[in-house]
């Protein structure tokens, strides 16, 4: 905790191109990782299935997100529509009999193969016109899943999952359904931190910062937005089907709808934009923040001080909501990994102020 | 086929079009002037209705009354949002600002319902509920009004852009720099078409309420409103009433046959089908201006 960047000296580019060239974020990171392994053991089952797994895997969804908008700065606001289709091509493969492995990569690729389709609205244009058209194909996937009754086993129908193995492990409690989330979480999150230090990350950014000047500096914006939207769509199918797998273990056409897509862009912005770190705040704020505070709301009702309503608690989680993006957006545009950053920065010199690099 | 049944379509599509123009006309009002897409539109509506349903139907005041209200509290309320929210985003990525006002959208829905109860209440404005029947043609008299009242609030709209305020603000909308330089307080402007944007709220939340119920789902008109604007053009007024009409008798003619071979639901298709092939063909629609980049 004391001066933590003293004694480092990088005498090779190799030691400063680490992922952490860092000791101490190394070491943090080491703790949060056995924590993280030994959560079955350290937590009950009501935290770990309802709260741990659920985070972990709208934290993929929001790092495969934030791969598009963040690093490739393509607005998307129908991805909940993605990872539907990922949800929905595993089940029929898992049902089909199809291993849950390959299921996994048919959803993906699925998914991936749709979600070029909402890219070829994204070589034509950008920003406002983006978001309108990618939300215009969120009620149009979704309507084509709720009325093809092959899809979504009729209207108002729930598909419940299949007994599926991984690795030959049978998918069936909750420690291996956490595990299971854990490690597609890990994956997208590595894939992700390397991404942004590698070549095409970089030609990514370009083509974020200015399509045109991309350009002419020989990065091609067709192919790199096309690649981005591969990308992320296979990144979020698959995490839609963990997520119908692992937490939902059923699925419906409403658990995919517009309001989800918000949610996720929410947790992106409010995580912060292109930050990995904020995929994970920003997907614990907005997924955990409304059931705290109707917990608390619940609590203070129960005390009767003053009358609070049912239907007022009801409402609580989308207002507070609302507040949050509004409030992160004025008041930190960066996002909670902004606000982590200041924090660590702090600490990195700490106790002498003075010394900032 | 029957073609009093599509005369009857068209004509009630025409009209809900129209009703839709009374949504989407506060859009274009504000994209026109400050270039924000407000897509908290839906749930301006939504609160406007329920304060012309909290002064008439809570306290019991005449209709008149309460429209005063609404108008006025509604007009602050725009020029409040400009105030507090959106003059902290001018310069901002585009992806900000339409999350702020879809944050904007999710209080205000939370908001309304949960202090005032979800379940719908009705507006009562007197219209009578018979349909005006010509020849075979059923005609809903609220959607009549609506429609009439629609047409009469984007004339006025037009004629506003001809008075002196209005042509400040046109100027504003042209260049933001160039009409400080020639003493244009562009702030204020903003702040008017917030307001005026309010006011259209309060048209379209009074005559949707008594269509459909004041609740929350008068927001969900913002998603056939924005194919309105998308369609029309978004900074073009007379692109409302085109688009409201081609987006209100297409979104009622083709569920109309379509519907009942599918199992419904047709009508957002149509709608995200007009968004989406207006932005893959021409992106700034029919009457919208096209906007040249520059590296």
């Amino acid at each position: 905790m004391f001066y933590r960047q003293s004694g480092i000296h990088h005498t090779r580019y190799a030691a400063t191109r680490k992922l952490w060239p860092l000791a101490a974020d190394r070491r943090l990171l080491g703790g949060l990782l056995a924590l993280a392994l030994l959560a079955p053991l350290l937590l009950p089952e009501l935290y770990l299935n309802s709260y741990l797994a659920p985070w972990l895997i709208w934290t993929a969804a929001a790092l495969s997100l934030t791969l598009l908008m963040g690093i490739a700065g393509q607005l998307h606001f129908g991805f909940a529509a993605v990872m539907a289709i990922g949800a929905y091509t595993s089940i029929h493969l898992a049902r089909a009999g199809v291993p849950f492995e390959l299921a996994l990569v048919g959803a993906g690729l699925a998914a991936a193969l749709i979600g070029c389709v909402f890219g070829a609205a994204a070589l034509r244009v950008k920003g406002l016109y983006l978001v309108m058209a990618t939300l215009a194909m969120q009620y149009l996937v979704s309507w084509v899943i709720i009325n093809v009754p092959a899809i979504s086993g009729g209207a108002q129908a729930t598909l419940a999952t299949p007994e599926v193995r991984l690795l030959f492990i049978p998918l069936d409690g909750d420690t291996a359904l956490y595990y299971t989330a854990l490690g597609w979480t890990l994956s997208c999150t590595l894939l992700l931190l390397n991404i942004k230090r590698s070549s095409v990350g970089r030609a990514l950014v370009a083509v974020r910062d200015k399509d045109f000047a991309a350009a002419v500096i020989g990065v091609d914006p067709l192919r790199y937005k096309l690649l981005a939207f591969f990308t992320s769509s296979f990144l979020g199918g698959v995490s839609g089907a963990i997520l119908a797998f692992c937490y939902y273990q059923a699925v419906t056409p409403e658990q995919f709808g517009f309001n989800v897509s918000i949610q996720l862009v929410a947790m992106v912005l409010v995580g912060g934009l292109g930050s990995v770190i904020g995929a994970y705040l920003g997907a614990g704020f907005i997924l955990l923040l409304p059931i705290v505070l109707t917990n608390l709301l619940a609590w203070v009702a129960g005390l009767e001080l003053f009358p609070v309503s049912f239907n007022l608690i009801a409402h609580i989680p989308l207002m507070v909501y609302g507040a949050l993006i509004i409030a992160v957006i004025l008041f930190e545009p960066l996002g909670l990994a902004k606000i982590y950053d200041n924090i660590r920065k702090y600490f990195l010199v700490w106790p002498f102020r003075h010394a900032q690099r | 086929m029957d073609i009093a049944f599509l005369i009857e379509l068209t004509i009630n599509g025409a009209l809900t079009g129209l009703m839709y123009g009374l949504v989407a006309l506060g859009i274009v009002l504000i994209y026109k002037s400050s270039g924000v897409p407000n897509l908290a539109q839906g749930a301006m509506v939504m609160i406007a209705a329920y304060l012309v349903w909290m002064v008439a139907g809570w306290l019991g005041a005449p209709v008149v009354v309460a429209l005063l209200v609404a108008v006025l509290g509604m007009f602050l309320f725009g020029m409040l949002t400009e105030r507090v929210l959106l003059r902290r985003m001018v310069g901002q990525p585009i992806i900000m600002v339409v999350m702020l006002t879809l944050g904007l959208e999710s209080l205000l829905r939370g908001l309304g319902p949960g202090l005032l109860g979800a379940a719908p209440k009705s507006l009562d404005l007197g219209i009578d509920m018979m349909p005006i029947i010509v020849g075979d043609v059923f005609i809903n008299r609220e959607y009549l009004i609506g429609g009439a009242i629609g047409a009469l609030m984007i004339g006025l709209a037009l004629f506003f852009f001809r008075t002196r305020l209005g042509t400040k603000l046109l100027a504003v909308s042209d260049d933001h720099v160039s009409s400080w330089s020639v003493g244009i307080s562009v702030e204020r402007a903003v702040a008017v078409s917030w307001g005026l944007a309010g006011v259209a709220a309060v048209a379209a939340g009074v005559m949707w309420g008594s269509v459909q119920g004041v609740d929350w789902s008068l927001t969900t008109l913002l998603f056939p409103a924005v194919a309105v604007v998308i369609l029309g053009g978004l900074d073009s007024i007379h692109g409302v009433l085109v688009a409201g009409l081609v987006v209100g008798i297409l979104g009622s003619v083709v569920p109309g046959y379509v519907d009942p071979l599918v199992g419904g639901g047709t009508r957002d298709v149509v709608t995200s089908l007009i968004i989406l092939l207006t932005i893959l063909f021409r992106p700034h629609g029919i009457f919208g201006r096209e906007e040249i980049e520059r590296v």
